[in-house]
């Protein structure tokens, strides 16, 4: 694209232009940046309150944000000079389940306002690529169509996850100003940042009441808090409070005192013990109620760091010792060690800690609690003391997973490529889309902690590490040059004729429409669940049916005639084992990977607990005969869900027989399945000659006979829609062929079908035996000879030869020799006209005919 | 000198005639794409225009290509895929991922090796990573966020297609055809088969569409004409209509009648006297005492010509005719049964003994007599 300076060959200088604004020790801030490229004159200033493109994943989008900060950092180890940015984002980031929740289609060059607290917005300021412009609109404005550069972006929304939202009306007159107003007027430009961090701060804060909450309602001991180191600082600033100079001061001195001798032990101590948790976890607690139980876990650890601490560390940290695994305790010592940084920076003064090998699988068990409450903020109720503790514990955390160092790297790697493990599996895989996973930038503050817990190469690092497999991107290869389009009628109706051509409509199945339609209306309306049986043969509408009942029912949905809710769709053959589906299902609904097995449970534990879910969850079981097992677990399970009054779910399956419920399912799997039972009748003639019709609606490239013919040759046979389209497009192809002229190719003609259809239905045995050779065809006529002198369907190779050699002699042909005529036998049975034994048996083979005698007559007699 | 100056050059003869030789032996043995594509033009017509259209316009198409074993499937494939990659326009466009059913055994395998070829990110190095069902969502993932107009197209080339409808549930073919059939990635999936019954295989969508036809085999023509071929020397440089009836006589010489020829007379006697057992008793097997019984008969008839052997010997010929499977024990008899009393059954059929027996060297005139009738002692 063009604003994106190649960037892999060009070596770009970054350098701070104008003294520091603000210096303190190992930190200074600037505002302005310079940026030199090699071999190009003019250098790009960058300066705070500017509008930035930042590298990322997708070289063609790269990422949008504004700067901030600028700063420089000397304990960042890959890179000193730092920024920190507030995030916009593309529609194409935005999670692809949830971007219907725009309810109209995305400007081209449209960007949202990233209102997400808990994303990482301080970056590498070396993977800024230059400037870029945002103009803010009102949420009726229109985006202007002369775009002149693809350089300006549009705002009017923001995002924060679970919903759009138009701009807060003072963030829009700063966003507004900011565009015309010099950027270099620093005042008016700090007083924006402020406004803009505030909202972000608020939410914060929720989330910190809502641990507490946690903590507080499960009763469980406080984790004490630890010194803090200065990654873990600079991390603080982002979360919930607002940055002063005194804090830094503050920590910076609580910092330094608590810089002691242990601390160079400590991190030894560190890389030897996080590596660890390389081992598979297999039951790392991944929802809310297996949230609940973490307090306690924190509590032991908090024990065996104490432990830990008696052993390294003599200094400062050495009251944790004292801590005794009880509440009060906890926090009247942690007052008392800490009343010099009393005060708003309380918090942030937190001890580091060292974490025996087996205590990581605790520390790990606790990040599901984040998950919750970042993404679920929810007010509480508050009591200072916990919040205070629970954001030492998120310090820690955040501590534990920076102070990793990069030479476990290459140990790491193979962490996300090898594990089964649940816990990491999961942690490799919740952020959904948009994770910010670029060589230095991760946005999700919780994709951040993992990346630096699991897979160090995701933190701020220049080359980037060959990714791991979990986190790779699945895509096909875009092409270079555009797909031609059809270019005669021809062409055009064999596309239309395609069966992966979506109809706008469904004609002929508006009956089965309406019921399935008004079946899960229904239980939406009424906020219960249910299960429905869909069967019919191939090729009859089923899925197609089904999704057009979605589409609609999600376009009400957004209209509000219905309640949201949310769609799954697995499919039998598309698991390679019946217990994937769970994994699936699981995936799709929480974006959350697990095990088969534990997945499962953590389905069940969803569908059984009142109010996981707000909205109804609509499920399509494709091919539902594949999901059949011995103990029929999964079907049971399937079904047994939706009876639960607070799992609404509504269960659709699809399978082709019939009597599936009576054939293979035990009585309590069909008897919870309900009388809910749907069959799709093949279509007749008439159906198909109206789908044919409005397939090619408007589009005169079939005679009329034409369609009539081949939607009765269909529906004599098997009512096939899929079928009936494949013919059609083997007779525009044959038309094609036979006029010579592509540019203006006849009608499709009722000879053209006929064709297609004959080499459709044909039977390949007969032209098989019409071209065999000489040999061969004198071989099946011996074979039916011997049939007929034994009165027997089967003979030994020795008696048809034979036969055989009688019938060359009668006929004149060379005499065949064994071997000849053993090859011949051989070649008709790799094609499977006859079958016959494994040849050791020799002259004892015995062989069948594998197609009638009938055919076999009447082929040879052709000749 | 005269002499001097042919003999030079019938040396450059000789070495012509073997570059001549190793030309055509290369034609023959190596399936040459550039060779001629007889009998098939309008099967090729079709399936490049097939591929064109899957490369160039981003339709799904399916093929499936059935022909007996050597009738030209692949060269055909080989081919069309050649010719589509002369296009400017789709060599850059196209993927194209070769599986064959008696390398990739089941799905698991199938799965990996498309990954491995599309060369998807999951892939580092030459490895894929992660388990069956990853695998497979993965790859289904990657190729339903294509659409057809902007992703490139995919060509699966399925050789020993029937092999991979044996898979379990035949999940692969499911849902290659599947993706065919709907709005993702284009793919032309191509079957090589040369079985015919395929497309009566459940599940599979009828969408195997084509049938090719090819009779009669190519590789057993340049078989063929490679045996002439290499007859020819400076002194014969043509190849003659007889060097062909030659060659086919080799071709289609009969392996077991040239075991015969080597056998002892001991031996022939023994297998004379399985035939006249054979045809007395119609094909009912037979052990070695009764077929020890019938030549004491012979031998007692004609002492002085045949040298009667004792037991022992007589059991040894019997055991090396059963080595060189001219006889062969009958199934499911006991194994610790006396070897005398094991059944066998001969595995010579009438008219191949009597012609074996007339270009027998040496044999004597009573066993030859003897073999045309076991009564002709009389």
């Amino acid at each position: 694209m063009a604003y994106r300076p190649t960037r892999l060959r060009t070596r770009q200088t970054y350098s701070w232009i104008g003294k520091p604004l603000d210096r303190k020790l190992h930190y200074q801030t600037y505002k302005e940046m310079s940026v030199k490229i090699e071999g190009r004159l003019p250098e790009i200033d960058l300066q705070v309150g500017q509008f930035v493109l930042i590298e990322g994943d997708d070289d063609e989008n790269p990422y949008v944000a504004k700067l901030v900060e600028l700063f420089e950092d000397d304990f960042e180890p890959y890179s000193k000079k730092r920024a920190r940015v507030q995030w916009f984002i593309r529609f194409c980031e935005v999670p692809v389940c949830k971007q219907h929740l725009l309810g109209r289609k995305p400007d081209a060059q449209e960007i949202f306002w990233y209102d997400y607290p808990a994303c990482n917005s301080n970056i590498n300021a070396e993977t800024i690529i230059g400037h870029v412009q945002v103009v803010a609109l009102a949420p009726d404005e229109v985006i202007p169509m002369d775009l002149k550069n693809e350089k300006t972006f549009f705002v009017k929304l923001s995002w924060n996850e679970k919903k759009f939202k138009p701009l807060p009306p003072e963030l829009f007159a700063q966003l507004d100003k900011l565009q015309e107003s010099n950027p270099r007027c620093q005042k008016s430009m700090e007083a924006k940042t402020k406004s803009t961090e505030s909202p972000s701060w608020t939410t914060a804060e929720h989330v910190v009441k809502r641990i507490e909450s946690r903590h507080s309602t499960s009763k469980s001991r406080q984790t004490p808090s630890h010194p803090v180191t200065p990654r873990a600082r600079k991390r603080l600033e982002l979360s919930s409070f607002p940055r002063t100079h005194n804090t830094r001061i503050s920590q910076q001195t609580s910092w330094a005192l608590l810089e002691s001798p242990g601390r160079m032990k400590r991190k030894v101590a560190f890389s030897e013990i996080t590596s660890p948790s390389k081992r598979p976890q297999p039951d790392g607690p991944q929802n809310s109620s297996a949230a609940l139980k973490t307090p306690e876990k924190a509590g032991e650890i908090q024990q065996c760091w104490a432990e830990d601490d008696k052993k390294a560390s003599p200094d400062g940290c050495m009251i944790l010792r004292t801590r005794v695994p009880a509440l009060k305790t906890t926090e009247t010592s942690e007052e008392r060690t800490f009343t010099p940084v009393r005060g708003g920076q309380k918090s942030l003064v937190v001890p580091s800690v060292i974490l025996k090998p087996e205590n990581i699988k605790k520390r790990e068990a606790k990040e599901p609690v984040q998950d919750e409450a970042t993404s679920t903020p929810r007010p509480r109720i508050r009591r200072k003391s916990s919040l205070l503790t629970l954001n030492r514990i998120r310090q820690q955390l955040r501590f534990l997973g920076n102070s990793k160092s990069d030479q476990e790297d290459e140990e790491f790697l193979p962490v996300a490529e090898i594990s089964d493990s649940d816990s990491e599996e999961e942690e490799a895989s919740t952020p959904p889309l948009p994770r910010r996973t670029p060589s230095s930038v991760s946005r999700n503050l919780r994709s951040s902690m993992k990346s630096s817990l699991q897979t160090p190469s995701k933190t701020p690092k220049k080359t980037p590490e060959p990714r791991t497999p979990r986190h790779a991107t699945p895509r096909i290869r875009s092409r270079n040059l555009a797909a031609q389009e059809p270019a005669n009628v021809l062409e055009e109706a064999r596309l239309r004729l395609h069966v992966s051509a979506v109809p706008a409509s469904l004609p002929c199945r508006e009956q089965e429409f309406q019921d399935i339609y008004n079946f899960v209306e229904s239980k939406l309306l009424d906020h219960t669940g249910g299960c429905m049986y869909i069967s019919g043969v191939p090729g009859t509408g089923k899925t197609a049916t089904v999704h057009e009942v979605i589409r609609c029912l999600q376009q009400a949905s957004q209209a509000n005639d219905v309640p949201p809710f949310q769609y799954i769709e697995v499919n039998g053959m598309k698991l390679t084992e019946p217990h994937q589906v769970y994994v699936q299902i699981l995936q799709k609904l929480t974006g959350h990977r697990a095990t088969a097995h534990h997945a499962a449970e953590l389905l069940a534990k969803r569908f059984h607990t009142r109010g996981s879910s707000q909205e109804t969850t609509v499920l399509l079981v494709d091919e539902l005969d594949l999901l059949w097992t011995q103990k029929q677990d999964v079907m049971y399970n399937l079904f047994d869900w939706p009876t639960h009054k607070e799992a609404r779910l509504v269960v659709l399956t699809i399978a082709n027989t019939m009597d599936l419920p009576e054939r293979i399912m035990m009585n309590r799997v069909s008897s919870r399945l309900g009388l809910t039972r749907m069959s799709f009748q093949p279509y007749t003639h008439s159906q198909l000659q109206q789908i044919l019709v409005s397939r090619l609606k408007h589009l005169k490239a079939f005679e009329d006979d034409a369609i009539q013919l081949v939607a009765r040759k269909v529906a004599a046979l098997s009512g096939d829609a899929r079928r009936c389209l494949d013919i059609c497009r083997r007779a525009t192809e044959i038309c094609e062929f036979s006029c010579q002229k592509p540019d203006s190719p006849g009608l499709v003609t009722t000879a053209h079908l006929l064709e297609a259809v004959e080499e459709m239905f044909s039977s390949s045995y007969i032209t098989a035996i019409k071209n065999s050779s000489v040999l061969e065809q004198s071989f099946l006529r011996a074979i039916l000879a011997e049939f007929r002198r034994s009165g027997l369907e089967e003979a030994t190779f020795q008696q048809v030869y034979t036969q055989h050699v009688a019938l060359c002699r009668m006929e004149g042909l060379p005499y065949p020799t064994m071997s000849e005529t053993m090859a011949v036998c051989s070649h008709l049975g790799s094609c499977r006209l006859l079958l016959v034994e494994p040849s050791r048996n020799d002259l004892l083979l015995r062989v069948r005919l594998n197609v009638s005698q009938d055919d076999v007559l009447y082929a040879l007699k052709e000749e | 000198m005269s002499s001097r100056k042919s003999k030079s050059n019938n040396l450059i003869q000789a070495e012509y005639l073997s570059q001549v030789q190793r030309i055509l032996r290369e034609r023959f043995c190596h399936q040459s794409p550039h060779s001629n594509l007889f009998g098939v033009q309008a099967q090729y017509k079709h399936l490049i225009e097939l591929l064109k259209r899957t490369a160039i316009h981003g339709e799904s198409n399916s093929v499936l290509i059935v022909g007996p074993r050597g009738s030209g499937k692949t060269m055909l494939i080989n081919h069309a895929l050649k010719e589509l990659m002369e296009v400017e326009e789709v060599s850059e466009n196209v993927l194209q991922v070769h599986l064959n059913g008696l390398l990739q055994i089941n799905d698991k395998i199938a799965l990996k090796e498309i990954t491995r070829q599309l060369n998807l990110e999951n892939v580092v190095g030459d490895k894929v990573f992660g388990s069956f069902a990853e695998n497979l969502s993965f790859l289904l993932e990657a190729l339903k966020k294509g659409d057809r107009t902007s992703s490139c197209p995919v060509i699966f080339i399925l050789d020993e297609f029937d092999l991979f409808a044996h898979h379990k549930n035949q999940t692969l073919l499911y849902n290659l055809f599947d993706i065919s059939q709907s709005a993702q990635t284009p793919v032309a999936v191509i079957g090589l088969t040369c079985r015919l019954s395929l497309s009566e295989d459940r599940n599979v969508r009828d969408v195997l569409q084509k049938h090719f036809n090819v009779s009669k085999s190519l590789r057993s023509l340049h078989t063929l004409l490679m045996l002439a071929l290499n007859r020819v020397t400076p002194s014969h440089p043509f190849m003659t209509a007889a060097d062909l009836m030659e060659a086919n006589q080799l071709c289609s010489m009969d392996s077991k009648a040239n075991i015969v020829h080597g056998l002892s007379v001991l031996e022939i006697c023994l297998i004379i006297a399985m035939k006249h057992l054979n045809d007395i008793y119609e094909e009912e097997p037979f052990n070695f005492q009764m077929v020890y019984n019938e030549f004491q008969k012979f031998v007692q008839r004609k002492a002085h010509s045949v040298y009667n052997f004792e037991k022992p010997v007589v059991m040894k010929a019997f055991e090396h005719l059963q080595q060189l499977e001219l006889i062969r024990p009958m199934e499911r008899t006991s194994v610790n049964a006396q070897r005398e009393y094991q059944l066998m059954k001969l595995l010579l059929d009438n008219t191949q003994i009597m012609n074996a027996l007339q270009k027998y060297p040496n044999c004597p005139t009573d066993v030859r007599q003897w073999a045309t009738s076991s009564l002709s002692w009389l």
